[in-house]
């Protein structure tokens, strides 16, 4: 019982909880929605979950960097244009090299284009950190510039490109699994162990909380924004890697469009504060497994495209509505001890305490 | 002699919190035309009590009387409109707005378009001249004025509504004497006009010179009703903490002045040091072992020269020597690795990560002066939590709790194990003992004194004169940003000759 209610207080259950509605419903439809075949002609496996979990690697990846953005309580509007960035990058460095079979050219493109994303990244990092610019301000910015920079590297067209190698990485699959989800989930592992192992994530949380008496205690803020920014920067470009290795063409207008919604949309089901501080990693990966499980479903349930935007607010609405603690005593009927009005400055150990992941 | 009908009464008022009795069966009134104060260590139920009171908590017991009629508050706002009107230590003013504004937030005149902003401005005027304050000009933005004026306008703010009761708790935790003659003159004059007032505060002084009658709470528990004139402060504070003064006592008048060889190289050696607009070029030197207060009033320019030793804030003229060395000291970490360390007075907003457990808040400044990389091994942190937590014993005894849930004192005593942790050559403590209660205080004393024995040098900064000359081998006086004497403590120097440097230096103005 009192771990079924840790469970409920937990910021991504009700993320969870909302994954697995929408299958619900779906397999409602359409009792096979589940079902995975062998496709015939490739040996692979295929389904509707499979290009669920397709569709999330690149969302993971954004919400993944924007996750420590938000939790130093910055913003990061920029990433889906880094993420055509990154698209741009690798289309036209497959298309230059023309190499069709070739791994190294595949890994030149994947490093060039991380690089350049990190490179954007850090020039958000120095506007924030260095120059005192608004995060909001400065990766807006960067969100304009982005896709100019994709337009010039491609010089304005959505180039294409072959290369079989590049093209596994949204179309392979390990042990039944897209490749890409693979990847972004070894990613969002090793980065998890980079924040929990060393002291960084400490730090990025402790400067969303408090920026003043975190300098206080001797931490250095800039570095650590920069990294951050830096970070979400050359993610959003590996996001923009998937997204553009399952069409191999880069749409310079279209790619990571309006894909910075989507991440922030993740962090905060995943129950990151905007206002900073304790950020869950988990929570924003389930976030964007259920912005890509909801972008499915639309989809599959033939929402006409008019109403798509209103089905996703409501959906997310509802979500966010039954994190909030307060929404749910009202539920429950229970009566609130929280003080609503003053900050809990003087105020003796009495609250109770809310459950952090 | 009979008493007159209370205004407001507690009656048998139990509130319990998951795991705590946070009142317990406590009664408390409060009388028409009366300064009545609440007392008690942290933790006693005050903040507890006076939230119940304003509607902000439910009660599970016994009563809340307004008036002599039942009240069942429901919100904050149902408590306003009974007539109860609170201040509370931190300001709740926005600074953004006029003074005007703030007086008449929510209560503003309504003319035939909306606001009559000409009309409100004017009623602004009538209520601050009905304080005193009539020379304030209402349009003027609330952050052109002091802390203490805004103090005062929140107070201005409270009375638009009429209220017949007046709570204030911890007014005076951010005022100077000068202010806090103001800020009583204002307190008087409601009360004369028949309003009842609950006044917190941990200035014994104070609570003297205003209140009429004290309510002593225990641990949730009412402990007694006095009146002031019958109750000495030795019986309050033994009946605050439950048990004799005999230790608070000892501290102060056994404790040797060493004699102290000053030629030798002192820890820190300041030249000159100063900052425009925050501090006139001064000179100071610290010796290892050496307990060195910093006396002066508010704003006297005390904080300022500590942020500029810790690094806190840098310094546009002066030269700095550690051990010797001449070194440039531009931010806290460059402090702190040259073993300073800066506890500060402002602890919401330069002390505690509140949402960050007691154990990181521990270790942050360890981990800070390691950089991110080195994660301090697991072993180590609860080694050093288990030692801090321990030697400053911290309520409530979980590691994991975020610290903003503890009260001040035990924040403060949570901050203190930060910065022993970093085993500082130099430990600059910035009023240590403000707002936090009478045990703690006695607790913070020693530490000090046994660091200093142990070779630690500190600096100790306190608005308590007594405590500062009881605690101190040296005195450095500051006043209006600048350092104005120095005394080497001795057997002839009191809170009083301390004063009266402090007043001599000035145009004929007295603290």
């Amino acid at each position: 019982m009192s771990y079924l209610k840790s469970l409920v207080r937990t910021p991504w259950f009700w993320g969870a909880v909302g994954i697995v509605l929408l299958l619900a419903l779906n397999t409602f439809k359409d009792p096979n929605y589940l079902a995975i075949g062998v496709n015939p002609t490739t040996g692979l496996l295929s389904g509707n979950i499979l290009d669920i979990l397709r569709v999330s690697a690149p969302i993971i990846m954004i919400a993944l960097g924007m996750t420590f953005v938000i939790a130093t309580s910055g913003i990061d509007l920029s990433v889906g244009s880094v993420m055509a960035v990154g698209g741009a990058v690798a289309m036209e460095t497959l298309s230059t090299l023309n190499a069709p079979a070739s791994p190294g050219a595949m890994f030149a493109a994947i490093a060039l284009a991380v690089l350049l994303g990190a490179v954007l990244g850090a020039v958000n990092g120095f506007l924030v950190a260095v120059i005192g610019l608004q995060p909001f301000i400065s990766t807006l910015v960067m969100m304009l510039a982005g896709r100019g920079i994709a337009r010039v590297i491609t010089g304005g067209q959505n180039t294409n490109a072959t290369n079989a190698p590049f093209r596994e990485l949204a179309n392979g699959q390990v042990l039944g699994l897209p490749l890409s989800f693979v990847l972004a989930i070894v990613i969002v592992v090793l980065i998890a162990l980079v924040m929990r192992r060393t002291a960084l994530g400490l730090m990025i949380e402790s400067i969303g909380i408090n920026p003043q008496a975190s300098r206080m205690a001797g931490i250095r803020p800039r570095p650590i924004l920069i990294t951050v920014y830096t970070l979400s920067a050359a993610l959003a470009a590996i996001g923009g890697l998937f997204t553009v290795s399952e069409v191999m063409t880069v749409d310079v207008s279209g790619t990571g469009y309006q894909m910075e919604l989507d991440a922030i949309l993740a962090v905060v089901i995943g129950g990151t504060s905007l206002a900073g501080g304790k950020f869950s990693i988990l929570g924003s990966t389930i976030g964007a497994l259920l912005i890509a499980t909801l972008n499915k479903t639309v989809i599959f349930l033939g929402v006409s495209s008019a109403a798509t935007p209103a089905f996703k607010a409501i959906v997310i609405i509802v979500l966010v509505l039954l994190q909030s603690e307060r929404i749910r005593e009202m539920l429950l009927g229970r009566r609130s001890r929280r003080d609503m009005t003053i900050p809990p400055v003087t105020n003796p150990a009495t609250r109770t305490e809310e459950a952090v992941a | 002699m009979t008493d007159p009908t209370p205004l407001a009464e507690v009656r048998n008022v139990s509130i319990t919190f998951p795991g705590v009795k946070a009142l317990d069966d406590v009664s408390f009134r409060l009388l028409p035309g009366e300064v009545h104060a609440l007392m008690g260590e942290n933790g006693a139920g005050k903040s507890t009590l006076i939230k119940a009171l304003t509607g902000v908590y439910r009660i599970d017991s016994g009563a809340i009387l307004v008036g002599g009629a039942q009240q069942h508050f429901t919100s904050t706002a149902s408590a306003q409109a009974a007539g109860i009107s609170t201040v509370y230590q931190e300001v709740n003013l926005c600074t953004n707005l006029s003074i005007g504004e703030n007086v008449m937030l929510g209560h503003e005149v309504r003319g035939w378009a909306g606001i009559n902003w000409r009309r409100t401005h004017a009623e602004a005027r009538r209520v601050l001249g009905g304080m005193g304050l009539g020379h304030l000009d209402p349009r003027a933005p609330l952050s052109s004025i002091s802390i203490a004026l805004q103090q005062l306008v929140a107070i201005s703010r409270a009375m638009v509504t009429e209220s017949k009761v007046l709570i204030l708790d911890e007014p005076t935790s951010s005022l100077d004497a000068q202010e806090v003659a103001t800020l009583f003159d204002v307190i008087r004059r409601l009360r004369d006009s028949g309003v009842a007032i609950l006044f917190v505060s941990h200035f014994l002084d104070q609570i003297y010179a205003i209140s009429d009658r004290i309510t002593v709470l225990r641990n949730g528990q009412f402990v007694g009703e006095y009146l002031t004139t019958e109750l000495d402060r030795t019986q309050l504070i033994s009946k605050m903490i439950g048990k004799d003064l005999e230790s608070l006592r000892a501290l102060g008048s056994n404790r040797q002045v060493a004699e102290r060889d000053r030629t030798a190289v002192p820890v820190m050696s300041a030249d000159n040091i100063g900052r425009k607009g925050a501090l006139a070029p001064t000179d100071i030197d610290i010796h290892r072992g050496e307990v060195v207060g910093f006396a002066g009033l508010l704003g006297s320019g005390r904080t300022e020269l500590a942020r500029l030793l810790f690094g806190a804030d840098r310094a546009d003229t002066g030269t700095v020597r550690v051990d010797g060395k001449k070194v440039v000291i531009a931010s806290p970490r460059a402090g702190l690795a040259k073993g300073i360390a800066y506890a500060t007075e402002n602890r919401r907003d330069d002390g505690i990560i509140g949402d960050l457990s007691i154990r990181e808040n521990i270790m942050l400044a360890v981990q800070a002066q390691r950089g991110w990389l080195k994660r301090v091994p697991a072993r180590e942190v609860d080694r050093l939590v288990a030692t801090y937590m321990e030697r400053f014993s911290v309520r409530p005894n979980d590691p994991d709790r975020p610290i903003r849930l503890l009260s001040g004192g035990n924040q403060q005593k949570v901050l203190l194990g930060r910065w022993l942790a970093t085993e500082p050559e130099l430990l600059l403590l910035d009023e240590p003992t403000r707002g936090i209660d009478v045990g703690t205080k006695a607790d913070i004393q020693e530490t000090v004194a046994e660091l200093a024995e142990g070779g630690m040098s500190v600096v100790f900064i306190s608005s308590e004169l007594e405590e500062v000359v009881r605690l101190s081998e040296r005195i450095v006086i500051l006043k209006d940003r600048e350092k104005v004497g120095e005394v080497v403590n001795g057997p002839d120097v009191t809170a009083e000759s301390i004063v009266s440097i402090i007043a001599g230096t000035s145009e004929g103005e007295s603290a």
